[in-house]
């Protein structure tokens, strides 16, 4: 998304994909010890056999790495439910740019013997260290599984429909996605998804992961009867079967191809307070008026995770002045961070400035120097070039 | 004709999207905490005898599964999808296991003449046995025409056009009502149940009965000596030339 594994000048890339074994699984702990090239549905599909699932999951997953989901500290889809691999990874294989060989590859769930190191290489986009192995917590496989789609009138009902979806469902809930009018009609135009309820202003997807079939859809008719009755949600459906519910996730999982298809796209990754999670886009609307062809917002709602998508017929140098900095600055004045899940990359290198004080930016300076003096670790990337 | 009322036969089957296990004792399947849902057929045929209703050609829907109490969730599922109201035919799960499409369809046949219906869907097969025989021998039993594998149904007063499909192509009949139709794949995409219907569904009635209030006796004449999985797909072998190739083709007697 922000070119950070897109090789830019002289560089020599490295690839794991030849490192795919699982080392080992311990199904009473659910801790898994992999390769850093292991393909993320593999190893889906190696838990799933045993019971248990990855404690995350992307659109990408058919191809992506977990050594890479770990250096980019993937979010995904199930964020919401299971937290970040910096609570799920335990543990990190890592060779440093010397060559020296970190093993901190324990599977402890609690270890508080010095600092943390491995907390630096996650999310460290491959700059500090390069992963080789991984030790992670799974769960174990929820036995029901249930998705509801919404329709509701407006920004302030998709809130308080996800304040009374966590007060009932509690800890069932394992998704909150949102969407704008805007994302169902491209999804319906360029792949041709039918829209399963009413046409609304904003969508909901509701996901709930359990143990017990009847005590989930019990807990999800009742809150789902509560909005609907309350006037949050205007129409709505739930997944009867396995191919609905692939059905309704496609509807959000796929709004990323659809924009493809529409033109040129101007791509946001946003953390926003919540309430303020769909001001901007009605903000950018206004403000860049016809010169792009559709502005959108959806995203992991639950996470005050924002995809902000504008697109054009080609790209412009005017549209895009007149979305950067205003975006980044937006974003700042709300103490948001201007790149919630994509990392920085090569593209956004230079505006970490707006979510990080120079102190901060200066210090992570520091320690790439310590780790990578001769900055040979995926360089060009992550870090602001230094005046 | 809004006269027309239809009865609906669904079946509540394992998912098709679950990974099939067998037992280790191999006389079924593991069932136990699997994912259940209606046979996608059935669903087809539910989905046909609403929108006949909607056309306002048909004016009542009665959806009816026989087996367990569980099946009561798939009836309502039928529900929300418009069907009127429901008939639970209640089979222990013990002796559900001997269900066959023979003993399904005395039910549906008495059922039928009870009911005094003009119309009976169903899936052309369910997904977990493959019969296909359900539809077919309800039929005989009523001596009613039958139109299996229905891609277009069409009401054309006391009789429905059936456009067919079969191996050479399409076959369009005609039958006299009343009649069974068994649903194929492309006679519609289901609709998705929206949240009011569901709503609603949860107070339409679903009346349940024993095969024994229809007179019914259930006792197979099939038993099930064992089920296995099928045999394990040997990898392939590469080699890395043509002469190699021709070699090993010849090795194992395919040249």
């Amino acid at each position: 998304m922000v070119g950070g594994s897109v090789p830019v000048f002289d560089e020599i890339i490295l690839s794991t994909a030849l490192m795919n074994q699982v080392i080992s699984f311990h199904d009473v702990s659910g801790i898994l010890v992999c390769q850093a090239g292991c393909v993320l549905e593999e190893l889906s599909q190696y838990l799933q056999e045993r019971d248990f699932i990855m404690p995350l999951d992307l659109g990408a997953k058919g191809s992506c790495h977990i050594g890479g989901n770990v250096a980019t500290n993937a979010g995904g889809l199930r964020f919401l439910r299971y937290g970040s691999l910096r609570g799920t990874v335990l543990g990190l294989e890592v060779v440093l740019a010397d060559g020296t060989i970190l093993n901190c590859l324990t599977s402890l769930r609690k270890d508080n013997t010095g600092y943390d190191l491995k907390q630096l290489f996650i999310g460290s986009e491959g700059t500090l260290g390069i992963i080789t192995a991984v030790s992670i917590l799974c769960p174990p496989r929820p036995k029901a599984v249930n998705v509801a789609f919404l329709g509701c009138p407006g920004f302030a009902e998709v809130l308080q429909t996800f304040s009374t979806c966590k007060g009932m469902l509690g800890e069932i809930l394992s998704a909150f996605e949102f969407m704008d009018a805007e994302c169902m009609q491209l999804v319906g135009q360029h792949l041709h998804l039918t829209n399963p309820v009413q046409e609304s202003p904003f969508y909901v997807l509701v996901e709930t992961s359990g143990s017990s079939a009847g005590h989930d859809t019990e807990k999800l008719t009742s809150v789902l009867e509560q909005v609907l009755n309350s006037g949050l949600v205007s129409d709505g459906t739930i997944a009867t079967d396995q191919r609905k519910v692939q059905m309704l996730w496609a509807l959000r999982e796929r709004i990323t191809e659809a924009l493809s298809r529409d033109g040129y796209v101007f791509k946001y990754d946003i953390s926003l307070p919540v309430e303020r999670l769909y001001d901007l886009v009605i903000d950018l609307r206004t403000r860049v008026g016809p010169r792009a062809k559709h502005v959108v917002g959806y995203g992991h709602l639950g996470d005050g995770n924002l995809h902000l998508n504008v697109t054009a017929e080609a790209f412009s140098q005017e549209l895009l002045s007149a979305l950067e900095p205003y975006v980044y600055a937006w974003t700042a004045e709300q103490r948001g961070s201007v790149s919630a899940e994509h990392g920085l990359g090569f593209k956004k290198k230079n505006v970490l400035g707006y979510s990080k004080p120079p102190v901060a930016v200066k210090m992570m300076q520091q320690l790439k120097a310590l780790l990578d003096p001769k900055g040979i670790l995926n360089p060009y990337k992550t870090l602001p070039t230094q005046a | 004709m809004a006269e027309l009322r239809a009865l609906v036969a669904v079946k509540r089957v394992i998912d098709f999207a679950v990974k099939i296990r067998v037992k280790p004792d191999k006389s079924g399947v593991v069932t136990d905490g699997v994912k259940h849902s209606m046979n996608p057929f059935c669903e087809i045929a539910v989905e046909e005898a609403v929108r006949l209703k909607e056309k306002k050609l048909v004016k009542e829907v009665i959806a009816v599964s026989c087996g367990p109490a569980q099946c009561q969730e798939t009836i309502r599922t039928a529900l929300a999808m418009g069907a009127d109201r429901g008939i639970h035919v209640e089979v222990p799960a013990a002796q559900a296991e001997s269900l066959g499409p023979l003993q399904v369809a005395r039910v549906l046949a008495k059922l039928a003449e009870k009911e005094k219906v003009d119309l009976l869907f169903l899936g052309k097969q369910a997904i977990d046995d493959d019969c296909n025989q359900t539809g077919q021998m309800t039929a005989g039993l009523l001596d009613w025409p039958q139109g299996t594998f229905a891609s277009q149904v069409t009401l054309e007063g006391d009789k429905i056009k059936v456009e067919r499909e079969i191996d050479g192509g399409l076959e369009t009949i005609r039958l006299k009502l009343p009649s069974v139709v068994t649903a194929d794949l492309r006679l519609n995409e289901p609709r998705y149940a929206t949240l009011p219907n569901i709503m609603k569904a949860k107070k339409k009635k679903i009346e349940v009965m024993k095969p024994g209030d229809l007179g019914v006796d259930l006792t197979s004449k099939i038993s099930v000596i064992s089920v296995e999985e099928p045999p394990q797909r040997l990898a392939g072998v590469k080699v890395e030339t043509t002469e190699d190739l021709v070699a090993k083709l010849k090795e194992v007697g395919r040249i």
